[in-house]
């Protein structure tokens, strides 16, 4: 017997205000537990995309009046051209990069200095630790990656960019938590803390790390708030990878969520019929900065 | 009813401020430069409350001097006594300070002030000087859009202002004043805010004064104001406002609510 789900909401598509773009596709030098596009040194699922890829989306963008762009991946840094991209989108607008922050040594965070001070605009590094000890972060993020991760804010720091730390919530946090993320900035130099918290997106590696979604976990028509697309990330944002266009960061594995080949064809109401879009509504995720 | 007058008699010269976050005693400095000037027309593009002492003491000032005034977020959630202040934080050290500044003032505004917030307008459109000036809060797509200086690139500008028929946009909402002539030759104003200082260790707050006294062009020039900070200070403590928000009047330093600033901005403050 076919059983009728209730219709998912659909989204209206405003203005062109983000664009993101999986530069390294789903290359990454880590495999955390906790990945809901399951990245990894051998995971060429998205392919990393051209440079001609980026720079094309980023100037049809341009066109659509968008306000600000998105590195992702994948690692970004393992992209071989990433800082003469970096610098041709700080040429047009904001950018923020999400990495790992384990391929920043100090000659690149003193590069990436350079270039956000060559720019009118804001330069901003998310680097992504999932615990306030090796404890808490090594079993999700790998072996030895806590005095990494947090060598490379120290570097960054030290370069006048201090990073925003993203915590992805794997951890449940207690009183202890913020104060202790807050020292350990502190203890590395940083005096203009900040601290973004996530909770996880049950798809990839997170969904058998600890649960993939509920069947009561979705969306129905008339569950959406009245600003609520301004907020969401496929209200006004789009991503791009290798492969075509995408409605956000978290879709990118998801069935039949891949939307055109160009932008100019996917600036366009979507229904917001996936699991993830679940956790964007109702747990609050916010991938921007 | 002064911010529902229509055009009619040009005015010469206009002073634009944003952001009184209850500060009563810049604001009172911010109309008496005003006047000093000799402005014909004074426009306040919203954000009453929050932050400072006794949220009731701004509007007969406003109201008397014929101010024309505008919602912005922070009026619109007052106004409708919403639960917050939508302001949408992540960290929770910023909703924690946002928190207490909401309830206060939530709690202290009178209900015929939160209907007067409520029924403000949310632009203006004037044609001055043959040129289109528009005043929004945030932006003219969005009441609680950030137009900061680092995350508004040209080409979006150009954008905003070719969809809102603009040649001059003013906007305020961030709290930090700038201005931008883009290659177009149309220019935008974000006024700053006269409630607190712009996060750059000075203690004055900012304003702008239109000058259209030369015709067929549009000349501003942004107006520091001094008032007594300390008087405000005091004022704060009597109502036992964070200790956090005190050193921002004294200091001129941001020290909360920092995350909605970008890179740039925030390497320019003290935390």
């Amino acid at each position: 017997m076919h059983t009728h789900q209730p219709a998912p909401p659909t989204l209206s598509f405003p203005y062109l205000e983000t664009l993101w773009l999986q530069v390294t596709g789903t290359l990454c030098n880590l495999t955390c537990k906790h990945c809901f596009i399951t990245c990894g040194p051998n995971n060429a699922s998205h392919p990393i995309m051209t440079s001609e890829q980026v720079t094309q989306a980023v100037d049809e963008a341009v066109g659509f009046g968008v306000r600000e762009f998105y590195f992702t991946g994948g690692e970004p840094f393992l992209h071989p051209e990433i800082e003469e991209l970096i610098a041709y989108v700080l040429e047009r607008g904001p950018l923020s990069i999400l990495t790992n922050g384990l391929l920043i040594d100090a000659t690149r965070a003193d590069r990436l200095a350079k270039l956000a001070a060559a720019s009118p605009y804001s330069l901003d590094l998310r680097v992504s630790l999932d615990g306030f000890t090796a404890d808490q972060n090594d079993p999700i993020r790998g072996r030895g990656t806590f005095e990494k991760i947090i060598g490379a804010v120290t570097r960054c720091a030290a370069a006048g960019i201090p990073p925003i730390l993203t915590i992805t919530e794997v951890v449940p946090a207690t009183e202890a938590t913020l104060p202790a993320f807050q020292q350990l900035l502190s203890n590395a130099g940083i005096t203009r803390p900040r601290l973004k918290f996530l909770p996880p997106v049950r798809l990839g590696r997170e969904a058998r790390r600890d649960r993939g979604y509920q069947d009561e976990e979705r969306l129905v028509d008339g569950d959406l708030l009245p600003d609520e697309v301004f907020s969401l990330a496929c209200g006004t944002g789009r991503m791009v990878t290798a492969k075509g266009v995408y409605p956000c960061p978290i879709l990118i594995e998801a069935k039949d969520a891949r939307m055109s080949d160009r932008l100019a064809d996917a600036l366009t109401p979507i229904q917001l019929r996936h699991q993830a879009c679940y956790s964007c509504h109702a747990e609050g995720l916010r991938c921007r900065t | 009813m002064p911010h529902l007058n229509p055009d009619h008699a040009p005015p010469r010269r206009i002073v634009v401020f944003g952001g009184v976050y209850n500060n009563h005693l810049s604001l009172a400095a911010t109309l008496a430069e005003a006047e000093r000037r000799g402005a014909d027309e004074i426009y306040c593009l919203g954000d009453m409350g929050g932050f400072g002492p006794r949220p009731d003491k701004v509007f007969p000032l406003l109201q008397r001097a014929g101010v024309r005034c505008m919602q912005g977020n922070y009026d619109h959630s007052i106004g409708n006594r919403l639960e917050d202040c939508a302001c949408g934080y992540t960290d929770p050290r910023d909703n924690h300070f946002a928190r207490i500044s909401y309830d206060y003032t939530l709690a202290r505004t009178s209900d015929a002030n939160k209907d007067w917030l409520r029924a403000l307008p949310t632009g203006f459109r004037h044609t001055w000087n043959g040129r289109q000036v528009v005043m929004a809060h945030g932006s003219t797509r969005r009441t609680n859009e950030f137009l900061w200086a680092s995350t508004s690139p040209d080409h979006f500008l150009e954008h905003l202002l070719r969809d809102a028929e603009a040649d001059l946009l003013l906007v305020t909402h961030t709290g930090i004043p700038w201005s931008r002539t883009l290659p177009s030759g149309r220019t935008v104003i974000n006024v700053g805010a006269i409630g607190r200082p712009a996060n750059d260790g000075n203690l004055n707050v900012w304003a702008v004064e239109i000058d259209l006294t030369t015709p067929s062009d549009i000349r501003h020039r942004f107006l520091p104001i001094s008032y007594d900070h300390a008087a405000l200070a005091d004022e704060m403590r009597d109502e036992q406002l964070p200790e956090e928000f005190v050193a921002t009047i004294l200091t001129g330093w941001w020290t909360t609510c920092l995350e909605i600033l970008p890179a740039k901005e925030r390497a320019l403050g003290r935390f």
